[in-house]
């Protein structure tokens, strides 16, 4: 039974972060970017947060955690957009390559990360490990009486407030994408640009802001990743990659739909923590469980492919500029 | 209601300019309410482009545009929906994925909560109000063209437009589907509605319009009152120069079976028998006519026959080699080799760029699609698909900067050049053309017949799939006529009247 319990808070940890990252990623890609550079803004978010925190824990005598907050998310957030908006002046107003500028910006964002980590590991002195303690304590603070209810508290109540958050934001955008005006337009721009321009609608307009705050969003699952899964401290063992791919590859198992990204990512979860859990594995057999959520989402692949169902198909102009006056 | 006509729009000295192509030079064109105006002219005589600058798609270079009176600048497809400017585009602005009504009110601004219910009541206010027919709650991706024109056109009234501008709107429909959007243009008339059509069929401007405006290669050439135009002063004006208007046919009395079709059934993938038991025989030296209104098994069997159609157990197409004079069976072989036997298809479908072309890719390049694997060595040949090219964009007339251009920068009627061009020039021995003149121009119509004759007077047997039952009537030797997947007749085509074939067109047999 504990084992149970702590697979599966290991893994729901492990699906807020690429919960965050598929979600950004959905609301970009809807807008018919296909952004590769989701584990790159995903260390954006992470390194912004992290040097935001240690700085503002180094300037005062006592961080005030509400203070901590703020700052980490919203440096995570901004860098992240930051990032967005690199790509979508690239790709965008310059109409380059979209997978190549998403590939650049992920071995960018990568090397920015681990190059900051690094030398913020250096200014924390010390152990040569930096640890923003009260931030990550803030961002991991529940409520106790409901995380103490036994097992069902263990469960559902032993997390820090994002985790939450992702599952409400999944809500909020499947909402928006299908019951607002604003999410009906972005969805035209994302799978026929020329007839929403036709119908008035700024193209432009729609893939930026989808694209900047999409990757805004990619960023708040690096945030997570370093205040709340790794608890304040920065290591140069690439997982954030890992974990960008399979925000990527979450958004196709999940058919382009942000309610599917909230048991899709808890599923990538245990899949990907099953390893640890299950007796009797060697080293060689647990790199053959990391494979599982890959595999699934071929599985998935196959299966929409073959139903060719219309609405469970990537936006149709998915990866392609837009151009008014191209014939 | 005043006996003048309001202007609803009027254009001044209008020119446009895509790089060193003139589209559209010192236009000038009146557009008023309570009237449709025919927008007449060939193919790339830039009226698609002329109508693109009302509604905001293209910027004009020069000139004034004026609605009700008043200068404007329309920069952008909203622009035009803010002057109440309607276009109803030839290939549908339409989101496949999305619901009729989720496509009308796409890129609204209407304030308010979104609701579908609404949305939904007001479709079948203006559906009833003008005579439309669709339901608001299918999917776009599986209706067909009619009603995706039909949802187009309420789409843009939904939007409270007052002036409607519709490309090529009868290209793609029946008969039957033609009449109703005439009817449906008469409502909007008498509503008050201005009414653009741009078009080249002239049945057409003398059916609806009340004023015709006529292009000649970008320029403006006059405007005249439909109650005082003829067809032939029309296609003069269009023109610039007489067209032979009747298609020579010559008698061939050599001639020898090609193809013979015997029992040829198709069941679609809905399970639905598209084609049930055609049998007929094809010659060479003759021109075989096939007519039906669309939809009624043409296109599977002209696939069939080039091996790229699935057919039920029991067909036979029996190809008789014109030099050993043997008999091959062409069904369960491939469509390689009944290519290399001579057989060929040219297929013009409703978007030419959908089928036979690769529209990033040059004439050049397309030339060598179909015989790349001709060459021994490991290299291209590029030169003989280059001369090939040259010869096409020389022979028909095909307007392109150069034979490496990508065709998708072509005119449509440019691209179809290309397509028919390629399959004409290599000498086969059955040709299966369908709707190898939609969307044409008169003259290169012209051209393509006579292309047409000359294949059948070298021995070719000819296929033709048409829609103009006037063409099929003057071009072929024999019609048969196909309804609902079967054969309702084959007609001698000297002999057979244009009543005689279209009411075995409409004739449903069990």
């Amino acid at each position: 039974m504990n084992t149970i319990v702590s697979l599966l808070q290991a893994a729901i940890c492990f699906g807020t972060v690429i919960m965050f990252g598929s979600l950004g990623e959905i609301l970009t890609e809807k807008s018919g970017n296909l952004n590769l550079g989701v584990p790159g803004i995903m260390y954006l978010g992470a390194i912004a947060s992290l040097t935001g925190a240690f700085f503002y824990e180094r300037a005062v005598e006592v961080p005030n955690p509400i203070v901590c907050i703020i700052v980490a998310f919203v440096c995570a957030f901004l860098a992240a957009a930051l990032g967005g908006l690199i790509y979508s002046f690239l790709t965008i107003t310059l109409r380059a390559n979209q997978n190549v500028t998403g590939l650049a910006l992920t071995i960018f964002g990568s090397g920015i990360g681990n190059f900051f980590g690094g030398s913020l590991n250096k200014l924390a002195g010390g152990v040569g490990q930096i640890s923003v303690s009260a931030t990550s304590a803030a961002y991991r603070t529940n409520i106790p009486a409901l995380a103490s209810l036994g097992t069902v508290g263990d469960l559902l109540f032993s997390y820090g407030f994002l985790a939450y958050s992702a599952i409400i934001l999944a809500v909020i955008l499947q909402w928006y994408l299908n019951r607002t005006r604003s999410g009906l337009n972005l969805r035209a721009v994302g799978e026929n640009p020329g007839t929403a321009d036709a119908a008035g609608i700024n193209v432009t307009k729609y893939k930026y802001l989808s694209t900047c705050i999409g990757a805004g969003i990619v960023g708040l699952g690096g945030l997570y990743y370093v205040m709340d899964y790794t608890k304040g401290t920065w290591a140069n063992d690439g997982t954030i990659e890992g974990l960008g791919w399979l925000a990527v590859a979450l958004v196709i198992f999940t058919t382009w739909k942000p309610v599917n990204t909230i048991w899709g990512a808890y599923l990538f979860g245990v899949l990907y923590w099953m390893n640890y859990y299950l007796p009797g594995l060697t080293r060689y057999s647990q790199e053959l469980f990391k494979m599982l959520p890959y595999l699934i989402t071929i599985i998935v692949l196959i299966f929409t492919s073959l139903r060719k169902k219309k609405e469970n198909q990537p936006p149709a102009n998915l990866g392609l500029a837009y151009f008014r006056e191209e014939r | 209601m005043s006996n003048e006509p309001k202007s609803a729009i009027r254009m001044e000295g209008v020119t446009k300019t895509f790089g060193s192509v003139i589209a559209n030079q010192n236009i000038n064109l009146d557009i008023r309410y309570g009237e449709v105006l025919s927008l007449l002219g060939e193919n790339g005589s830039g009226k698609t482009t002329l109508m693109n600058m009302l509604s905001g798609i293209y910027f004009p270079d020069a000139g004034q545009i004026y609605v009700n009176d008043t200068p404007v600048t329309i920069r952008s497809p909203k622009d035009a929906y803010d002057l109440k400017i309607g276009m109803i585009h030839q290939h549908f602005k339409l989101v496949d994925v999305f619901t009729a009504a989720e496509n009308i009110v796409l890129g609204l601004n209407e304030g308010g909560r979104y609701d579908k219910k609404e949305v939904a009541r007001r479709v079948r206010e203006i559906c009833a109000k003008y005579g439309f027919d669709i339901d608001p709650e299918q999917k776009v991706y599986s209706m067909t063209v009619s009603q995706k024109q039909t949802l187009e056109i309420v789409k843009v009234l939904y939007r409270g437009a007052d002036i409607l501008i519709l490309d090529e709107p009868t290209a793609v429909l029946t008969l039957q589907e033609i009449e109703k959007l005439f009817s449906v243009i008469r409502n909007m008339r008498a509503d008050g509605k201005a009414v653009v059509i741009i078009t080249h069929k002239l049945n057409e401007v003398l059916a609806v319009s009340d004023r015709v405006a006529i292009l000649r290669h970008g320029e403006y050439i006059a405007t005249v009152e439909t109650k005082d135009a003829t067809e032939a002063s029309l296609t003069e004006m269009m023109v610039g120069k007489k067209v032979e208007l009747d298609i020579a046919r010559d008698l061939i009395e050599d001639k020898a079976r090609r193809l013979c079709v015997r029992d040829l059934t198709v069941v679609n993938p809905d399970g639905i028998t598209v084609l049930d038991k055609i049998s007929f025989d094809a010659y060479s030296g003759e021109i075989l006519g096939i007519a039906g209104i669309s939809g009624c098994g043409q296109k599977e069997l002209l696939e069939s026959i080039a091996g790229l159609q699935r057919t039920e157990a029991g067909a036979s197409v029996l190809f008789t080699d014109p030099d050993s004079g043997e008999d091959k069976q062409l069904i369960g072989t491939t469509p390689k080799k009944i290519r290399e036997l001579g057989v060929h298809l040219s297929f013009v479908p409703e978007d030419r760029l959908g089928m036979g072309l690769v529209g990033s890719m040059g004439m050049t390049e397309n030339m060598m699609l179909k015989n790349y694997s001709d060459g021994k060595s490991l290299f291209l040949d590029r030169k003989q698909p280059r001369e090939l090219a040259e010869r096409i964009l020389r022979e028909l007339e095909v307007v392109t900067p150069g034979v490496n251009t990508p065709v998708r920068r072509l005119s449509g009627g440019n691209v179809q050049k290309v397509l028919v061009g390629r399959e004409i020039a290599a000498a086969p021995t059955v040709l299966m053309t369908a709707y190898a003149v939609r969307g044409l121009d008169i003259n290169t119509s012209y051209t393509i017949y006579n292309l047409l004759n000359e294949q059948k007077k070298n021995g070719v047997a000819v296929i033709y799939v048409g829609e103009d039952l006037d063409v099929l009537l003057q071009l072929c030797d024999r019609i048969m006529v196909l309804c609902g997947g079967k054969i309702t007749g084959i007609v001698d085509g000297r002999t057979a009247t244009k009543e005689q074939v279209g009411a075995l067109m409409v004739k449903h047999v069990d």
